[in-house]
């Protein structure tokens, strides 16, 4: 009995320790969350709040209600920049997500040598955006790149990747798989975590590689599949700096016309070049609404076939 | 953390994911800031003679920048503080958002019209009155570009031109002499154009006559009796007869030295300032061309080129300017030693001894003085009579007295409050011609109706 009375004293003490313990965690995160709260949620607050005004950063912002929305809604570039930047996005996300796929595969194939490989494939991904897009300006020229040569050798006549409208778009593409190596090294983590008895279970079941891939690395690394997609899906659709170096950086330098109008390009000549920051924020708060439906789908497809280990 | 959309996007996916409101917070962070109080006709400034003052978007690469700024510090006792760079429009305007700007600001003359339209920038009528500037000693396109309402928004400084760069061996190889590319006859360029195209196969080798689209659309519309803007900038010209016969004779040379695709991939090859020009290695036959240009393909040792006047289609000497112009922010702290300080920039005297001691600097190091085109008219003549000397190179010594005889044909985009939405929508509209999306009359018809909104919204804010 007296063992009974002696242990509700234990209680508070561990909840003292637990909230000792959470106010250390939040002292730790308030960087974070100030940063947070002054540096982005309110920024969006008030971008909420601009994109009901008409605001050239000089006057004072008038309020004009849902102006900036419908003119969203009327203004043909939008859908021009709104469907460039989709069909970027559904090529660039599944290729990049496939080619970083395979050289994961090969780089946990690749043994005591794994370091050095990871490290080579990475590297391209240290490359700046400015200068990313002016390499591939020069690497994809349809007259002289190296991308039209190396095809050359082929025997495949190269198109004209950077001027003709029909090749753009896929040249962006191609010019994006640049940075697949970040991607990659996710995936070599989470292939590195698949256990080796479920390969070794489904040997002694007789089957083959293919086999293997699709019953047990494809389910075992669905999480970090699912996270890429979203990222990069998210990342996709803000496309900006690489394709305004190349096609929008100087003023000679305007031969893609609408081809290489990427919606977050767009956005930004909306509001520094012609200074309609109202409109702007009312196209930031439209991405902001297709990224968030975008994701929402995501997750749904998610609950079917993303595998969480304890889930 | 808040991303611009211009910031580098680079990192993991995570990170790249980031700023998915980046754009709109950062559109809202400055706007968070507040907008400038001043409306703009009012100085803000303390009327105290100030110990500095600063500058935007302004250099001093050599003699020509610093020693006119040594004349005002000698002369007014301020000290310049020279913030290097070129004008950038967001510093610029996130400076004027915040209410923190320079004293004084170095942009391109296209872009007057658009900041006095939306008060970024005061009017100097009053500078001009108390420093005694003599307008008129300024050339007229100039003068026009920062004139808005009856109101000087400038000083003007530097002219730049455009002349027609020809290849003598392109032309020698198809038997052509200049006067058949620097000619109002359009169908004698569009003859010479295909008598100097060169491909092989798939891939060109030379343009013949490179009408340098979709920039140089002004001036082919000036050249037809045309103009992109009305006189004050307030209406659009772009679907005006004139300029979509432009349009449609400058896009049908485009396309018979090879088509846009072709063309655009080959210009974007060029070794554009290097020994291996275009000029050099015979990769254009003739195209106009900014002035400066000449200086560079002396530089480089270009071998084999010649310059002579744009021509109208009457058969008179035309061109395009452009430049630069000192203005006043609103709101800047010390606008009268601003003005003194833009004043003294771009008078007569202060231009010549500049020249002068550039002339002398580059003599001393064995090079050769080529001239400075001012944008003022007394100092040019006294630069091209006092200080400049023929140069070694012939070429380039006729090349300057071509330009030289040019100043006074100029013209140049009247100031816009939408500046940069009219040059958008011309751009584009070319562009879009230039692709095959459209022809000229309705890709003209379409930039025509984005610009004057653009123009009638910038005007009525």
């Amino acid at each position: 009995m007296a063992e009974v009375v002696a242990r509700p004293p234990a209680q508070p003490r561990r909840t003292r320790r637990q909230a000792a313990s959470t106010r250390a965690a939040y002292l730790f995160l308030s960087p974070w969350l100030v940063g947070l709260v002054v540096f982005t949620a309110g920024p969006m607050v008030a971008s909420l709040v601009l994109s009901f005004t008409d605001y050239d950063l000089v006057s004072a912002p008038s309020f004009v209600g849902g102006e900036n929305y419908r003119r969203l809604v009327e203004d043909p570039a939008i859908l021009t920049a709104l469907g460039n930047t989709l069909f970027y996005t559904a090529l660039h996300v599944p290729l990049s997500m496939a080619a970083a796929l395979g050289l994961a595969l090969l780089l946990v194939q690749a043994g005591r040598s794994a370091g050095f490989f990871r490290t080579v494939v990475y590297l391209p991904v240290m490359t700046p955006p400015v200068a990313i897009g002016a390499l591939f300006l020069l690497l994809l020229n349809g007259q002289t790149g190296l991308v039209n040569e190396g095809l050359a050798l082929l025997g495949v006549q190269g198109p004209a990747w950077t001027s003709d409208p029909t090749w753009i778009k896929p040249g962006i593409v191609l010019m994006s798989l640049w940075t697949v190596g970040s991607t990659a090294i996710i995936y070599v983590a989470a292939l590195r975590d698949v256990p080796a008895q479920l390969y070794e279970a489904a040997l002694v079941d007789g089957a083959g590689p293919w086999r293997r891939f699709t019953a047990v690395t494809l389910p075992m690394i669905s999480g970090t599949l699912y996270f890429t997609l979203l990222v990069n899906t998210i990342a996709s659709l803000q496309l900006f700096a690489e394709v305004y170096t190349m096609y929008f950086g100087t003023t000679d330098s305007a031969a893609a016309g609408d081809a290489a109008l990427f919606y977050v390009i767009y956005l930004f000549q909306q509001a520094f070049e012609f200074l309609r920051m109202g409109y702007a924020s009312a196209m930031a708060w439209a991405l902001f609404v297709v990224v968030v439906a975008v994701t929402l789908l995501q997750a749904r497809l998610a609950r079917r076939h993303v595998y969480y280990e304890g889930a | 953390m808040v991303r611009t959309p211009d910031a580098p996007a680079a990192g993991t996916p995570a990170r790249r994911a980031l700023p998915v409101l980046a754009t709109g917070a950062l559109v809202t962070a400055l706007a968070a800031c507040g907008g400038v109080s001043t409306g703009g006709d009012e100085p803000a400034g303390s009327g105290e003679a100030p110990s500095s003052i600063t500058t935007m978007g302004f250099g001093l690469p050599d003699e020509i920048a610093s020693v006119r700024v040594e004349t005002y510090e000698e002369a007014s006792g301020v000290d310049v503080e020279v913030v290097e760079g070129d004008f950038d429009e967001q510093q610029f305007l996130s400076a004027v958002a915040s209410g923190d700007v320079p004293d004084v600001v170095y942009l391109n003359r296209d872009v007057v019209g658009t900041y006095a339209a939306r008060g970024a920038i005061q009017p100097m009528d009053d500078c001009v009155e108390q420093q005694e500037v003599d307008m008129s000693a300024f050339r007229a396109p100039a003068v026009e570009q920062v004139t808005i309402d009856g109101s000087v928004y400038g000083l003007p400084e530097f002219f730049a031109v455009r002349v027609v760069i020809a290849d003598t061996d392109a032309l020698g190889q198809a038997g052509l002499t200049v006067d058949q590319v620097a000619t109002g006859d359009w169908d004698a360029i569009a003859a010479a154009n295909q008598a100097m195209s060169q491909r092989q196969g798939s891939t060109l080798q030379r343009i013949g006559y490179d009408p340098r689209l979709p920039e140089t659309l002004p001036l082919w519309a000036a050249a037809n009796g045309g103009a992109l803007l009305s006189d004050d900038g307030r209406t659009a010209q772009l679907d005006s007869p004139e300029v979509v016969e432009a349009l449609e004779a400058t896009s049908a040379l485009v396309e018979a030295a090879g088509g846009w695709s072709s063309v655009s991939a080959f210009r974007d090859s060029w070794d554009f300032f290097g020994e291996q020009n275009q000029y050099a290695v015979d990769q254009v036959g003739a195209m106009p061309m900014e002035s400066w240009y000449v200086n560079q393909l002396s530089e480089v040792g270009t071998p084999g080129w010649t310059v002579a006047p744009f021509l109208d289609r009457e058969g008179e000497p035309l061109t395009w300017a452009t430049g630069q112009a000192w203005a006043i922010p609103a709101g800047a702290e010390h606008p009268e030693a601003a003005c003194e300080f833009a004043a003294t920039m771009t008078a007569t005297q202060t231009w010549v001894d500049a020249a002068t001691a550039r002339a002398e600097a580059l003599r001393g190091e064995g090079g050769e003085y080529t001239g400075t085109f001012t944008g003022n008219v007394e100092a040019d003549e006294q630069i091209f009579t006092e200080v400049y000397e023929p140069v070694s190179d012939p070429a380039l010594d006729e090349a300057i007295s071509t330009i030289v005889d040019l100043q006074d044909d100029a013209r140049s985009m009247p100031p816009s409050p939408a500046a940069a939405e009219v040059d958008d929508a011309y751009r584009d509209a070319v562009v879009r011609v230039l692709n095959g999306e459209q022809d000229a009359a309705s890709a003209l018809a379409q930039a025509q109706e984005t610009a004057q909104r653009a123009i009638d919204e910038a005007a009525g804010g």
